[in-house]
C-alpha cells in the first residue's frame, strides 16, 4: 500500500518548530564555519562581529537613519507603483483591448534589468531621492501591472455572469463585483510585490547615494568590512520578513470570507 | 408527442395550464442557430432550434453532453450571441444580458464576499429599491427555501445545496420574466439533489415562474417540468417536445408510480435511439 507523503498536513507546533531549527541549523553552520578559523574573517565573519557592529551603528544612530531612509523609498516606489499599476492592471485584466496594448510592452519592459536603467535615471531624473523611488518604482511596475491583471482575470466568468442576469452593467461589474472577488489575491501579488522592491533597493541606492541600508553595504564592500555588509544583508532580510506578516496578517483579517480561507 | 398525448392517465388534476395560456408565451426562439468558428474550422453547436415557453410553464431542455443546451441557454440569458436566428422575450429581441432573465448556474456563484442577505439584495441596491421593501423580499425567499437563520452568514459556511439555495432564491427575488437553470443541481449529492428537486417543485407550484431548465437527468426533468425538449447531439437540433401530463402537487414518491417510470422511459428512449 502506498504511504500518502505528498502535501500531507503536519500540525502548526511541528510547522513552526521546523522553522526555528532551519534558522538555528545555519546560525551553527556560520558558527562553526567562521569559528573554526578555516574561513578568515575577512570572507565571513563571526556572527559576535555581527552583533557587535549591530551595537555599535545602533549606538552612534546610523542604524536606525540608515533603516528609516531605505524604508522611505521603498515605501515610496512601492505605493506610486500601486496607485498607477493597480488601476492599469485591472483594466488590462478586464478589456481585451487594454491587454493588447498593455501587456506585450509590459511583457517586453520587465525583462529589462532594473540596474542597467541606474545611469539612465540620474540623467533623467536627477541624483537626489526621486531618484531611488523611480528605480523601485521601475522595479516592480510592469511585474505588478501583469499580476494584478491576471488577478483580475482569475475571476471566475460564472461569477461576472452571474451579475449580468442580475443586472449589472460594466461598470458596476468591475467595481461591485470584479474589484471585491479578486481583493484577496491582490493582497497576495502586492505582499511579493513589496517582496520585490526591498530586493531592489541595493541598486536604488547605487544611485548617489550617502545614506540608506543598500549604500551601507556597497560601502561597505569598499573597506572590506564583511561584518557590516552581513549586518545589512541580514537587516534587509529580517524587514522584508516583517513586512511579508504584516501584509500575510492583513490578507487573513480582511478576507476572512475567502473560500478555503487561508 | 401524438404518442403521449393520447394516452390516458387516472390522474385527477393535471397540468392544464400548457393548453390554456397557448396566446401567453415569454420566451420565443425561433431558427436559432449558432457556430462555433476557429482555425481548423466551424463546429455548429445548435441548429434549427425552435422553442416556446409559456407563462408560469415549468420547461426542461434534455440531451446528451454536447449537445448544445447549455449553449442554447446561455443564449436565451443573453451571456452568448446566436449565429443566426432570434430570441424574443415578450417582445423584445435579446442581444444581450439582463435581469428580466435570471439565472442559476451549475457552479456556485454566490459572492462570497457578501452575507446571504447581501447576495439575495445585489440586484435590489442595483436598482436602489427601498430599504424597508429590500428587507421585506429577502426575509419572504428567504422563507420560501427555509434558510431564515443564514441571513447574516457568508457563502463559505453554507453547504453546496444551500449555496444553490440561496442562489435561486436571489434570481427569483429579482421577479425576472423568466428563470434560466442550467444543471444547477448536477454537483451535488444525490440526497441532497432530490431535495432540491422536490423544493424546486414546491417554489414552481407556489410561486409560478416560469422556468427553463437544463439537465442531463432525465428523472429529474420528468419530475419537474410540464414539458420538456429533448436535443440531439452534434449539432443540437430539437428532436421532440414532450408534455409531461403528471399530477399538479407532486412529491418524490411520484417517481415509483408506473405513469413516472413510463415517461422516464420514453424520454430516454428519445436519447438513446434517436428516434422511437
Amino acid at each position: 500500500m502506498i504511504k500518502i507523503k505528498i502535501r500531507k498536513e503536519i500540525s502548526k507546533r511541528k510547522y513552526i518548530l521546523f522553522a526555528v531549527l532551519s534558522f538555528l541549523a545555519l546560525l551553527v553552520a556560520w558558527l562553526l564555519a567562521s569559528g573554526s578559523g578555516a574561513i578568515k574573517e575577512i570572507f565571513l565573519p563571526r556572527p559576535g562581529s555581527v552583533v557587535t557592529y549591530y551595537l555599535e551603528s545602533i549606538k552612534d544612530g546610523s542604524l536606525w537613519i540608515n533603516a528609516k531612509i531605505s524604508i522611505y523609498r521603498i515605501t515610496l516606489g512601492f505605493v506610486y507603483a500601486v496607485i498607477l499599476g493597480i488601476p492599469i492592471g485591472i483594466m488590462v485584466g478586464t478589456f481585451k483591448k487594454w491587454e493588447a496594448v498593455i501587456r506585450p510592452l509590459c511583457e517586453f519592459i520587465r525583462y529589462m534589468p532594473v540596474p542597467a536603467f541606474v545611469p539612465l535615471i540620474m540623467v533623467w531624473v536627477g541624483i537626489d531621492e526621486s531618484a531611488k523611488i523611480t528605480v523601485i518604482f521601475i522595479g516592480t511596475f510592469f511585474q505588478l501591472v501583469l499580476m494584478v491583471a491576471d488577478d483580475a482575470r482569475s475571476v471566475p466568468d460564472d461569477l461576472i455572469s452571474a451579475g449580468y442576469t442580475l443586472g449589472s452593467g460594466t461598470g458596476n461589474t468591475i467595481f461591485k463585483i470584479i474589484i471585491p472577488a479578486m481583493m484577496p489575491r491582490l493582497m497576495e501579488t502586492l505582499r511579493m510585490m513589496i517582496g520585490w522592491a526591498w530586493t531592489y533597493l541595493v541598486s536604488a541606492e547605487l544611485v548617489a547615494a550617502n545614506t540608506g541600508l543598500g549604500y551601507t553595504i556597497l560601502k561597505s564592500q569598499r573597506f572590506l568590512k564583511t561584518d557590516a555588509i552581513f549586518g545589512g544583508i541580514l537587516l534587509i532580510g529580517l524587514l522584508g520578513l516583517i513586512t511579508d506578516r504584516i501584509f500575510a496578517f492583513l490578507n487573513k483579517k480582511l478576507f476572512s470570507w475567502a473560500e478555503g480561507g487561508r | 408527442m401524438g404518442l403521449l398525448k393520447r394516452k390516458k392517465t387516472d390522474f385527477s388534476v393535471r397540468e392544464e395550464h400548457i393548453e390554456a395560456n397557448l396566446a401567453n408565451s415569454i420566451v420565443y426562439v425561433r431558427n436559432l442557430q449558432k457556430v462555433y468558428s476557429s482555425a481548423k474550422g466551424s463546429v455548429t453547436a445548435v441548429k434549427d432550434i425552435n422553442i416556446n415557453v409559456l407563462e408560469n410553464e415549468f420547461v426542461s431542455i434534455v440531451g446528451p453532453s454536447g449537445c448544445g443546451k447549455s449553449t442554447l441557454l446561455r443564449m436565451i440569458a443573453g451571456l452568448e450571441t446566436a449565429t443566426d436566428g432570434q430570441i424574443v422575450i415578450r417582445d423584445r429581441n435579446i442581444i444581450g444580458p439582463g435581469a428580466d432573465r435570471g439565472m442559476v448556474f451549475q457552479s456556485y456563484t454566490l459572492f462570497p464576499w457578501m452575507t446571504v442577505g447581501n447576495n439575495i439584495k445585489f440586484g435590489f441596491k442595483l436598482r436602489k429599491m427601498p430599504k424597508e421593501q429590500q428587507e421585506e423580499i429577502v426575509n419572504r425567499y428567504l422563507k420560501i427555501i427555509k434558510l431564515e437563520k443564514f441571513k447574516n452568514s457568508f457563502p463559505r459556511e453554507l453547504s453546496g445545496g444551500m449555496k444553490q439555495r440561496v442562489a435561486i432564491a436571489r434570481a427569483l427575488a429579482d421577479s425576472p420574466e423568466v428563470l434560466l437553470m442550467d444543471e444547477p443541481f448536477s454537483a451535488l449529492d444525490p440526497k441532497t439533489r432530490e431535495d432540491m428537486q422536490l423544493l424546486m417543485r414546491q417554489i414552481w407550484q407556489e410561486e409560478k415562474p416560469t422556468v427553463i431548465f437544463v439537465t442531463h437527468d432525465i428523472e429529474e426533468a420528468v419530475f419537474l417540468s410540464g414539458k420538456i425538449y429533448v436535443l440531439t447531439s452534434r449539432p443540437g437540433i430539437v428532436k421532440e417536445e414532450i408534455p409531461i401530463l403528471l399530477p399538479y402537487n407532486r412529491d418524490l414518491s411520484l417517481k415509483d408510480t408506473e405513469e413516472f417510470v413510463k415517461l422516464r422511459k420514453q424520454v430516454n428512449a428519445f436519447i438513446e435511439h434517436g428516434e422511437i
